[in-house]
């Protein structure tokens, strides 16, 4: 091969690498997302009430402790699973029960979910229930939503600000 | 070999052909991809130091930043971050590239499972930096990869909060997070290198720079891309709003629409599964290996050459141990030796001229020695006849050879064309067992055992010892690096080498006060 095929070949080779590493770099488009859709993202930590009441120890049970133990009160760590619903539009679109982390229990539940839904006018509910109770809910928010097209509607739990968050 | 590795690597092979009428085999670029990978790895740190010199890092700032080397320096930083980002996936090409040839070379089992094994992690910090590095620009696509990749690890249930409530929305997201993402983005290039280290640990003379005429090439199309298609950003991130269509380096990002449409558990088992695969290969099924090369104290004088010419230095000299004058001797690691037996070639003793009892060098192959390879040498000879007669070494990782076999060409297959000392084809032509010795193997510059060839090549010209000496007419020594594809080609020069010889005139005896025949001396000398 001569020294000009050569050159050639190698520009050759060297342009279709280079074609290849520059298209594939940012092509083809991926499409996350419908462009018409919004998405509710349902994010909260959250820790239950613990499974069992903190109980009194009576004088003769602090008696039976090490001096340095006699805690006043047993508290034991576990708490109960939360219940939450997310009802969009009269319609249940989830429910589940979310454990409490940790080893023992004794941690938050968390909750992140994605809910990719149309864009326009809803009606959302969301339920969460904290307590020992077994049936109903503790907490709960309804709004009348109007979500534009690609927005990120983030559904929060914030006891210390009130409960719900819609943002 | 299998019938679909033959049929991949015979694929290779035919691409390898086509670069080596290009860039000819010195500069191929499929022979160099490690080295390659090295070269895009240096203009990714380099490029990167320039860009980390003007990153701000912050939620705005890291984004406005980026902006200003683009676009307002975008002679110097605007060419760096081309270059950052094209060349980081250049080198996921080389990479990927590497691993599938060193796999359908059969290149990654035996002795040879280390490097195999040790790349492995290396595909993942390779990722991770690059992944980490486009999370960095905070635009949309960062955003989208932040997002994913956390709630990708938050799958995992291993941390106590989630990663990924720091991308919930504008109000969430700290500074601080970039300041550990900058933190990351070096340290795991820096263990990426410490990794590249070890992964070339067991090869012996390991390049880790390509040739500076593929080097300068490759640079150069880098720059070139750098300038006709910039890398930009694009809209700056913003968490209230999802990214819906999103230009995505394929590269780094392929498996992310996974993530969209499987369960986080799922993509790690997969992941994991693959990497466990791929570092169990070596081993599925293991290579059956033939015996290592064993040292002959009473042959071996410590001199070296074996150390020297080792792919994988399986070889190495240690203080003598039996008593003799000599200072060292050579001893071989049987977990390193893929009994290729490169260093039985490199032997000075490994000479068919010794008028020993039994033919035994210093240091030799068990299943395939040197004894073996005389006697075998002289039985082929024997039954030769003609006036050109021709004896083909070749290597068991060439073309097929039984083919070329016809009443004047005898065949010799060796487990590599390296173990072949000069001396056998001084031996050959000047005790006349044949009129010509022909040499063939594995294609050029892609030799199985890494660096065979290379020092055959040497040794024939006289650049390495053991030299082939000077009374060897080179008229009369052939050969042709044909690889498996190249059987046709093959037989062409061989036929051509052959229709040469017959032209050529008789072989004079070298050796004055032997026998008129010196064949039948050798042949009764094998016989001992």
């Amino acid at each position: 091969m001569s020294r000009i095929t050569q050159i050639i070949g190698q520009a050759i080779a060297y342009s279709l690498f280079a074609v290849v590493v520059g298209y594939f770099a940012t092509r083809p488009a991926y499409t996350h997302l419908a462009p018409d859709k919004a998405v509710i993202k349902l994010s909260f930590s959250h820790a239950g009430a613990h499974i069992e009441e903190c109980r009194r120890l009576t004088q003769e049970e602090l008696n039976r402790m090490p001096p340095n133990m006699r805690q006043p009160t047993d508290c034991p760590r576990a708490r109960v699973p939360l219940m939450i619903e997310v009802e969009l539009d009269g319609q249940l679109i989830y429910r589940d029960e979310l454990p409490a982390s940790g080893l023992a229990s004794d941690g938050a539940s968390t909750a992140y979910k994605v809910f990719p839904v149309n864009a326009g006018q809803h009606h959302l509910t969301v339920r969460l229930r904290d307590s020992r109770r077994t049936d109903g809910f503790d907490h709960e928010k309804s709004a009348d939503i109007t979500l534009t097209p690609q927005q990120n509607f983030v559904i929060d739990f914030r006891p210390e600000l009130g409960g719900f968050l819609f943002s | 070999m299998t019938g679909p590795r033959k049929i991949a690597r015979a694929a290779f092979e035919s691409v390898d052909k086509l670069f080596d009428r290009a860039f000819t085999p010195a500069l191929n670029p499929l022979y160099h991809l490690g080295t390659l990978g090295w070269f895009f790895y240096w203009i990714v740190i380099v490029s990167g130091i320039y860009l980390y010199i003007f990153f701000d890092t912050g939620i705005s700032q890291a984004y406005e930043s980026l902006e200003y080397i683009t676009n307002v320096q975008w002679y110097a930083g605007g060419v760096m971050r081309s270059l950052h980002r094209y060349a980081s996936d250049a080198l996921i090409i080389v990479i990927m590239l590497h691993l599938l040839r060193e796999f359908v070379m059969d290149r990654y089992r035996g002795a040879r499972w280390f490097s195999w094994f040790t790349g492995v992690p290396l595909i993942w910090l390779v990722f991770a930096c690059g992944i980490s590095g486009y999370w960095m620009v905070w635009d949309v696509l960062a955003q989208y990869i932040a997002i994913a990749s956390t709630e990708w690890l938050d799958s995992l249930g291993i941390f106590g909060q989630s990663i990924a409530r720091n991308f919930l929305n504008s109000e969430t997201l700290s500074g601080r997070f970039f300041t550990l993402m900058v933190f990351i983005h070096i340290a795991v290039p820096l263990f990426t290198l410490l990794a590249m280290w070890i992964h070339i640990q067991r090869q012996r003379d390991a390049k880790v720079n390509p040739p500076v005429g593929l080097a300068v090439g490759t640079l150069g199309m880098l720059l070139a891309l750098s300038f006709i298609e910039p890398a930009v950003s694009q809209p700056p991130a913003n968490l209230d709003m999802v990214p819906a269509i999103i230009n995505f380096d394929w590269f780094y990002l392929a498996p992310y629409p996974f993530l969209d449409r499987l369960p986080g558990l799922t993509m790690w088992a997969l992941a994991g599964a693959g990497t466990l695969l791929l570092l169990a290969l070596p081993w599925l099924p293991p290579l059956r290996r033939k015996a290592a090369a064993v040292v002959d104290l009473g042959n071996c004088n410590g001199c070296g050459r074996c150390v020297d010419d080792c792919p994988f230095d399986a070889v190495s000299l240690q203080p003598r141990t039996d008593g003799t004058e000599f200072s060292e001797e050579a001893i071989v690691s049987n977990d390193l030796c893929t009994s290729c037996g490169i260093c039985v070639g490199a032997c000075p003793t490994s000479t068919p001229f010794r008028r020993t009892a039994e033919l035994v060098p210093g240091i030799d192959l068990p299943d395939q020695g040197m004894r073996a390879l005389r006697e075998k040498t002289l039985a082929i000879a024997e039954k030769l006849t003609g006036t050109a007669r021709i004896i083909v070494y070749g290597c068991e990782h060439g073309p097929g050879l039984e083919k070329l076999e016809t009443g004047q060409i005898g065949v010799i297959k060796l487990p590599c064309i390296a173990q072949l000392p000069p001396a056998f084809i001084d031996f050959v032509i000047s005790r006349r067992h044949a009129e010509g010795v022909f040499l063939t193997g594995c294609s050029e510059g892609n030799c199985h055992y890494r660096l065979g060839q290379h020092w055959e090549d040497q040794r024939l010209a006289g650049e390495r010892d053991p030299y082939l000496r000077k009374r060897v007419p080179t008229d009369r020594v052939g050969k042709y690096w044909a690889g498996i594809t190249g059987s046709k080609h093959l037989q062409q020069e061989l036929a051509a080498f052959h229709d040469r010889l017959k032209v050529q005139p008789p072989l004079q005896q070298r050796k004055p006060g032997r026998p008129a025949d010196a064949a039948t001396a050798d042949r009764a000398e094998s016989h001992e």
